[in-house]
């Protein structure tokens, strides 16, 4: 084994503290040398060991009966019914974006993609929740185009219909731009993947694409320090995707698992073969020997760590039967992907790297992953937050129609549609309800079953309060895949915070996740995977706080789907729900009175729970014509939304509150003949009867605008800001 | 016995899946033709499907054109069996000079998805039960969907009847709004639209169903005279 001790001080500039360094000596019970310092530096990392946020993560709910995988694997599992599992997750690729959007953005679908199918399920949906500055400056504008481009190229060329989605423009985001991607796909419930290795003498094989020099990421450090110094050395750490190739992964997995030639199965993401490897072992409790002088490389001359930490895309690890080889070799080959044999399970426990018949790292694998550092974050109370609302009513100044044109127009309220034009919604044919309404609904095709899904969060609001808007994350990202008729199963979470370190943010982490655990429990959500995304902040300016959580909903059957649109002259409109709401944090106090200021109210949660089983029930028995959340710009947007989408006017009289936002409200309408069964229904959900759908005006209380206006403004919005037109 | 109507599919082919599934639900027998294969396996009809076949590497659908698979599409084409080409499928026909024109990228270079209205151009064998003037609403997706040929072959085009769908507003730029054409002997027809998405009414359309129709009636007739 060569046993070059490490260089003194490398570790810090690898991002390791002293201590950290101190307790891999003590574990390895010796010095590591360069290369099992620079697996530690990533395993150990903010990124695999969530190490701040690990013990707050603790508090949320994660078991459930649906739940079949819970977080800990590639991706969440739960059973839908009728033979059927979906597999979903939420992961960020925030700073790669920041740095080449495109691929950046690119990427991430890709990774998101790769931890689906490695759990044996077909991807499906893909939603992506965006966040960048305002749309003031050409640099916002090429981020924003160029991200959006990026999610469409990648999931556009793989096949995966995009389904929905968020974009949230604030100053905060301007140099750390938000690219959270989710990903949801199906698979029959009994084939469940797991990325456990196991069986001493079974084959670690990697296939795929080749394994390069890109996204080396915090470990460049390490090629400067004396390794080698070849500029290819400072290669741009950003990866490289290829949806070619990705389609070929996805399609030769699924053939391999449907002929049962694998054991198990890992995607390489982030520390690339290093974390792969650990995971593997560590999940299943065995020891692996590599040889990385096996790995199909793309240069000459790469070095054991680059081989080990490389993050080329395109690229998935399986244990396999040796008797199995031949097999799972002609398929890769049929899908033109290489596939090697690197190395093999072992009893050791042991995580044995070999190049060119020399040992070049030995660690003990539990030392990477579950001993792991963890550190309790330190918390103080930003002094920002305020213990009471901003007592800011409406504007008297401004007139409510100017107020609801000025939000229709506002770029964080307007149509998603320049947006969502831009990926294929369609393909997999199950896309039934689709972007641009609360939830997208997607049928398990050929089965009748659908699911509803959402992605959601909102940084302002959790700005202002991190509890609550943890709270209301939920809340709001349930509420929408109730408003389709479906029932809220399961939760994953992507969140965005800025530097644990600074008490601040540990203070606004333990309370968001604290927050979100709280509504999770209180509407049995089980949270079944996530992602951390620590350190967004830029020349000291963290983000908001940005928890985003994706929910999955089940509907028996994808014809009872409820859409967002009206549809009938003379259906009757009506509120459900009487959920607190308050202008702070709202659109209207940003795009009408330009502050963000005050608390939002606290969600009531036993009320958001009844409201969603009440749309279930009601849209189980076909009472619903439409139902849409009152979200971003409070009820007269929310009705504005519905009228639009369907096409037709709407008069509601009952408008005291044109603009406030909180949870458990949803405009809803029904004929006017299914009124008393729904009343009837209802239970203890307030239902309160509020207008009339029809004409070609929308009239919320005193604001009135005609629909072709309101849909000019709405529609045309992002285009106008984009390309100068629509 | 049902006819039975091969779909190709090539490294990167997306909508392959969709087709094999829309062609079962027209009560036809799917049969999934791998392209490094030569034979079509007893198909009466051909959909070359959409998707990215290769990457779209060197231009969509041209490595896809010189397929062992496409040779085998030539051949059935050449003695007068109905080919379908849809989206990437329809760019592989072009490439293959199985149908006239070239597909450019759409002239606002983005991709673009949305739902369109197509008129119909005249009574075909691919479009049973509608005449001139009838509209169709199928969804596009694609970035590479404008096309084009000469003014010279657009009169050819326009006199031979060739030209069976324009767009009612043109999403990409397409010359004169052509959304689908058919080669001289009328029964290769390649178009951007995707038929296959359009077959429930639930998922927004099922007017895709007449173009598949065409393709299968065609078959059976051409199984007849046969």
């Amino acid at each position: 084994m060569s046993t070059i001790e490490s260089t003194p001080s490398l570790h810090r500039s690898l991002g390791l503290t002293d201590a950290e360094f101190e307790r891999i000596s003590e574990l390895l019970e010796r010095a590591p040398n360069d290369f099992e310092l620079a697996v530690f530096s990533l395993l150990w990392s903010e990124h695999c060991a969530y190490k701040h946020s690990r013990r707050l993560l603790a508090a949320l709910p994660t078991t459930g009966e649906r739940v079949l995988q819970g977080p800990g694997e590639n991706a969440g599992v739960i059973d839908v019914g009728d033979g059927l599992a979906v597999a979903l997750k939420v992961e960020s690729h925030n700073h790669p974006s920041a740095v080449e959007p495109f691929q950046g953005a690119a990427t991430g679908v890709g990774g998101i993609l790769r931890d689906i199918f490695a759990m044996g399920a077909r991807p499906i949906a893909i939603l992506d929740s965006l966040r960048f500055g305002e749309l003031d400056s050409e640099r916002q504008r090429h981020l924003f185009a160029r991200v959006v481009e990026g999610v469409g190229h990648y999931g556009n060329c793989v096949g995966v219909a995009n389904v929905g989605g968020e974009v949230e423009f604030e100053p905060a985001y301007e140099n750390n731009c938000l690219v959270n991607a989710m990903c949801v796909g199906v698979l029959p419930a009994g084939r469940l993947q797991s990325a456990g290795a196991a069986g001493s003498g079974n084959l670690l094989v990697l296939y795929g694409s080749k394994t390069g020099r890109d996204g080396i990421g915090g470990a460049s450090v390490l090629a400067s320090q004396g390794f080698e110094e070849g500029s290819e050395a400072k290669r741009p750490s950003v990866q490289i995707g290829d949806p070619f190739t990705g389609k070929k992964l996805i399609e030769c997995t699924l053939e391999l698992l449907d002929r049962g030639l694998i054991v198990s199965l890992q995607d390489l993401g982030a520390a690339g073969l290093a974390s792969s490897t650990a995971e593997m072992a560590s999940a299943g409790g065995v020891g692996l020997d590599v040889d990385l002088s096996a790995v199909p490389v793309r240069e000459d001359g790469m070095e054991p760590f680059e081989i080990m930490i490389s993050e080329s895309q395109e690229r998935m690890a399986a244990i396999v039967e040796p008797a199995s080889w031949d097999a799972v070799a002609a398929v890769c080959r049929r899908w033109e992907l290489d596939a090697t044999v690197i190395g093999e399970v072992t009893e050791t426990g042991r995580l044995r790297a070999f190049h060119s018949g020399e040992l070049v790292g030995d660690i003990p694998v539990e030392t990477l992953t579950e001993r792991a550092p963890r550190y309790d974050v330190e918390r103080e109370r930003p002094a920002r937050l305020v213990d009471a609302p901003s007592g800011a009513g409406e504007d008297p100044g401004t007139p409510p129609e100017a107020a609801l044109r000025a939000l229709l127009a506002a770029p964080g309220v307007a149509s998603r549609r320049w947006v969502t034009r831009q990926y294929d919604q369609l393909v997999g044919a199950g896309t039934v309800v689709r972007p641009g309404g609360d939830a997208a609904v997607v049928r398990l095709t050929p089965s009748d079953r659908a699911i509803a899904v959402s992605l959601d969060g909102n940084g302002r609001r959790t700005w202002l309060d991190p509890r609550r808007g943890g709270m209301s994350a939920v809340c709001e990202a349930a509420r929408n895949v109730a408003c389709t008729g479906a029932r809220p199963a399961a939760v994953t979470n992507c969140l965005n915070f800025a530097n644990p370190e600074h008490a601040e943010v540990g203070y606004e982490l333990a309370e968001a996740i604290g927050g979100m655990a709280d509504a999770c429990r209180a509407l049995g959500l089980p949270v079944v995977s996530g992602n951390v995304s620590l350190y967004n902040e830029h020349g000291g300016r963290p983000i908001p706080p940005t928890p985003v959580v994706g929910v999955v909903g089940v509907l028996d059957h994808a014809g009872l789907a409820v859409r967002a649109a009206f549809r009938e002259e003379g259906d009757v409109v009506l509120l459900a729900g009487a959920g607190a709401s308050a202008l702070d944090g709202s659109d209207y106090q940003k795009v009408v009175l330009g502050e963000t200021a005050g608390r939002i109210p606290e969600p009531d949660l036993e009320a958001e729970r009844a409201l969603h089983a009440f749309l279930a029930e009601a849209a189980g028995r076909k009472l619903l014509r439409s139902a849409h959340d009152v979200g971003g710009g409070g009820l007269a947007v929310a009705v504005a939304e519905s009228a639009m989408a369907g096409g037709i006017g709407v008069r509601v009289e009952e408008a005291s509150d044109l603009f406030g936002e909180g949870d458990g409200r949803v405009v809803m309408s029904a004929r006017r003949a299914d009124v008393p069964a729904l009343r009837k229904l209802s239970g203890p959900v307030p239902l309160k009867r509020i207008g009339t759908v029809g004409g070609g005006e929308i009239a919320v209380g005193p604001a009135r605008i005609a629909l072709a206006h309101a849909i000019d403004l709405y529609e045309g919005a992002l285009p106008r800001i984009m390309e100068g037109g629509a | 016995m049902s006819v039975r109507v091969a779909v190709l599919a090539f490294p990167g082919s997306c909508d392959d899946r969709d087709a094999l599934r829309a062609v079962e639900l027209m009560g036809a027998e799917p049969v999934r033709v791998w392209h490094a294969d030569s034979d079509l396996g007893g198909a009466a009809a051909v959909i070359v499907p959409g998707g990215f076949s290769y990457g779209d590497y060197l231009r969509p659908g041209a490595l896809a054109a010189l397929s062992p698979a496409m040779g085998a599409v030539r051949e059935h084409a050449a003695a007068g069996g109905p080919v379908l080409g849809i989206c990437n499928g329809f760019q592989v026909l072009t490439e293959a000079r199985l149908l006239p024109g070239v597909l450019r990228p759409n002239a606002h270079l983005q991709f673009r998805f949305q739902d369109v209205g197509l008129r119909v151009q005249r009574e075909s064998a691919w479009l049973p039960g509608t005449v001139a003037g009838d509209t169709l609403d199928i969804p596009v997706k694609h970035h590479d969907g404008c096309y084009f040929v000469t003014p010279g072959q657009l009169e050819e085009l326009d006199a031979a009847g060739q030209v069976l769908l324009r767009y009612v507003r043109n999403p990409n730029g397409s010359v004169e709004s052509i959304a689908c054409v058919t080669n001289a002997a009328g029964n290769v027809a390649g178009l951007m639209p995707h038929p296959e998405h359009a077959v429930d009414p639930l998922l927004g359309s099922a007017d895709g169903r007449i173009l598949l129709q065409g393709l299968i009636d065609q078959a059976v007739a051409v199984e007849a005279v046969a």
